[in-house]
């Protein structure tokens, strides 16, 4: 079933145009994975995904409706705002609050964002407690507990990278974007982190990964999209892109030079 | 004259330091944010004059600044502003030397809104863009990101180099000499003036230093209440 589909996303920064008709359809589930050289765009789209840039040209459609139209009128901030929660986006740096513990980490965004609610008054106490109950239910899944009433600074790289992709979960997104989750940690914390996109497969998250682990891309995701100078050039199964028959001469030169 | 009679006298100035430092405090911390706030506008005629009015202040002596706010009104406008707050205080309250009081807060308030001004901003613009980002992806408003999410960030960052203004403005206050405001060197140099005693104008020093002690220890207090995160 598909559950987002992109067409014709164009982006440029300046006279440098970095997305030149980005297309492409996800279904419900699915794990993708981006790769590419840096420079590529992959960052871009995500952060296109996320409403973080505005494209110049192209349009989005979630669930078969349409989310975003470059050639429509511009959407106010509410109306940005709304669009941005269908997407979570757990960033390279982590980028938690550092001011609050990794519980209210987790909880700080649900709870304003329930406090908007008509009815909120009459129902805060249900509201409260259904937010803490799944911020305690996302740390049980991250593994992370313990560190319940910790402050970030005191947690290492992956369980820092692990809160981030609980908060991200927090919300309850369509479509859970990682841009580059690993690239901050050593190798040794990388796996837990890892671990953690894994067991969200499994249990069918619709999930885009912008991500250098060749590793992971070819276990984990079930699609790769391999973008060059700000297009798609590969678009199919991760058994074909990593198959000894990929039949794009671009890509498996890439790959290859990362895997040495 | 007694050892206690002096500092008695000595207290009276001190009172009017403390009532600049207070004034100052009060005006100047909520007055610097509109002005930094100015000088990181988007519009570039906004910033543009927040920035050359910071340099202004800033560049020129604060001494300069309190003689032109109290002079100025009556030279160049031809009205007496300070004079009537003066008259005004003295018949209703019997309060002395109000209108060089005023002339001394103004002063002080727009010269010290300019250094926080400064230091809000470089608070402000430390805070990496991930952490807007971050508040952005999870659905907050702008206002929400600021308040619960960057704000207290750039206190924890601005307490040392605020601190720094703090303990400066408490010494800075002497500086309402110039005008003839009875604040705490005034009144030492009144006494060696009418009573030929130069050690209190030494001894002042005792109660900058007690009180700059106690600003420190307060100071120290906050920021070890914020070194609970790092950021």
């Amino acid at each position: 079933m598909e559950l987002l589909k992109i067409e014709n996303y164009k982006k440029s920064f300046g006279a440098t145009e970095v997305l030149k008709g980005i297309g492409f359809s996800l279904d419900r589930g699915e794990t993708l994975a981006i790769i590419g050289s840096s420079g590529s765009g992959k960052t871009t789209l995500l952060r296109c995904l996320n409403f973080l840039e505005t494209p110049d040209e192209g349009r989005m459609y979630l669930d078969g409706k349409l989310l975003f139209d470059a050639s429509g009128p511009r959407a106010g901030d509410a109306e940005i705002r709304e669009k941005r929660l269908r997407f979570g986006l757990v960033f390279q740096n982590f980028n938690l609050f550092p001011q609050y513990t990794v519980f209210e980490n987790l909880c700080l965004a649900p709870k304003l964002l329930a406090a908007e609610r008509p009815d909120y008054r009459q129902k805060k106490e249900a509201y409260l407690a259904e937010i803490e109950e799944k911020a305690t239910g996302l740390l049980d899944k991250v593994g992370l507990t313990a560190k319940r009433d910790a402050y970030p600074c005191s947690l290492s790289g992956g369980q820092q990278q692990r809160v981030a992709i609980a908060r991200a979960l927090a919300n309850s997104p369509d479509i859970l974007c990682f841009d580059e989750p690993t690239s901050a940690l050593d190798p040794e914390l990388t796996a837990e982190v890892l671990n953690v996109l894994r067991s969200l497969a499994s249990e069918n998250m619709t999930m885009i990964v912008v991500t250098h682990e060749m590793k992971f891309a070819a276990e984990v995701a079930s699609r790769v999209i391999f973008m060059d100078e700000g297009v798609i050039a590969f678009d199919g199964p991760s058994a074909e892109a990593f198959g000894e028959n990929c039949p794009n001469e671009r890509l498996k030169s890439f790959i290859g030079s990362i895997e040495k | 004259m007694s050892f206690w009679s002096i500092t008695l006298f000595l207290w009276e100035g001190f009172r009017i330091s403390l009532l600049i430092f207070a004034v100052t405090l009060l005006v100047g911390i909520p007055l610097g944010l509109p002005i930094s706030f100015c000088s990181m506008s988007r519009v570039r005629p906004i910033r543009c004059a927040a920035k050359v009015f910071v340099w202004i202040i800033r560049g020129v002596p604060l001494m300069l600044q309190i003689f032109i706010i109290y002079y100025v009104p009556g030279l160049v406008f031809n009205y007496q502003l300070f004079g009537r707050v003066d008259k005004y205080f003295l018949l209703n309250y019997g309060i002395q030397d109000a209108g060089r009081i005023v002339a001394v807060l103004i002063a002080f308030a727009i010269n010290y809104a300019c250094y926080f001004s400064e230091i809000y901003r470089g608070g402000i613009e430390s805070i990496s863009k991930g952490q807007y980002e971050a508040g952005q992806v999870l659905g907050m408003t702008k206002k929400q990101i600021f308040f619960k999410v960057v704000l207290l960030q750039v206190i924890k960052r601005i307490v040392p180099p605020m601190s720094n203004e703090i303990i400066t403005l408490i010494k800075d206050t002497a500086l309402a000499n110039c005008i003839m405001v009875a604040e705490l060197i005034k009144q030492a140099n009144t006494l060696a003036a009418t009573k030929a005693l130069i050690w209190p104008l030494f001894y002042t020093g005792v109660f900058y230093l007690l009180f700059v002690g106690i600003l420190t220890v307060l100071l120290g207090r906050l920021e070890k209440k914020l070194s609970y995160f790092s950021s």
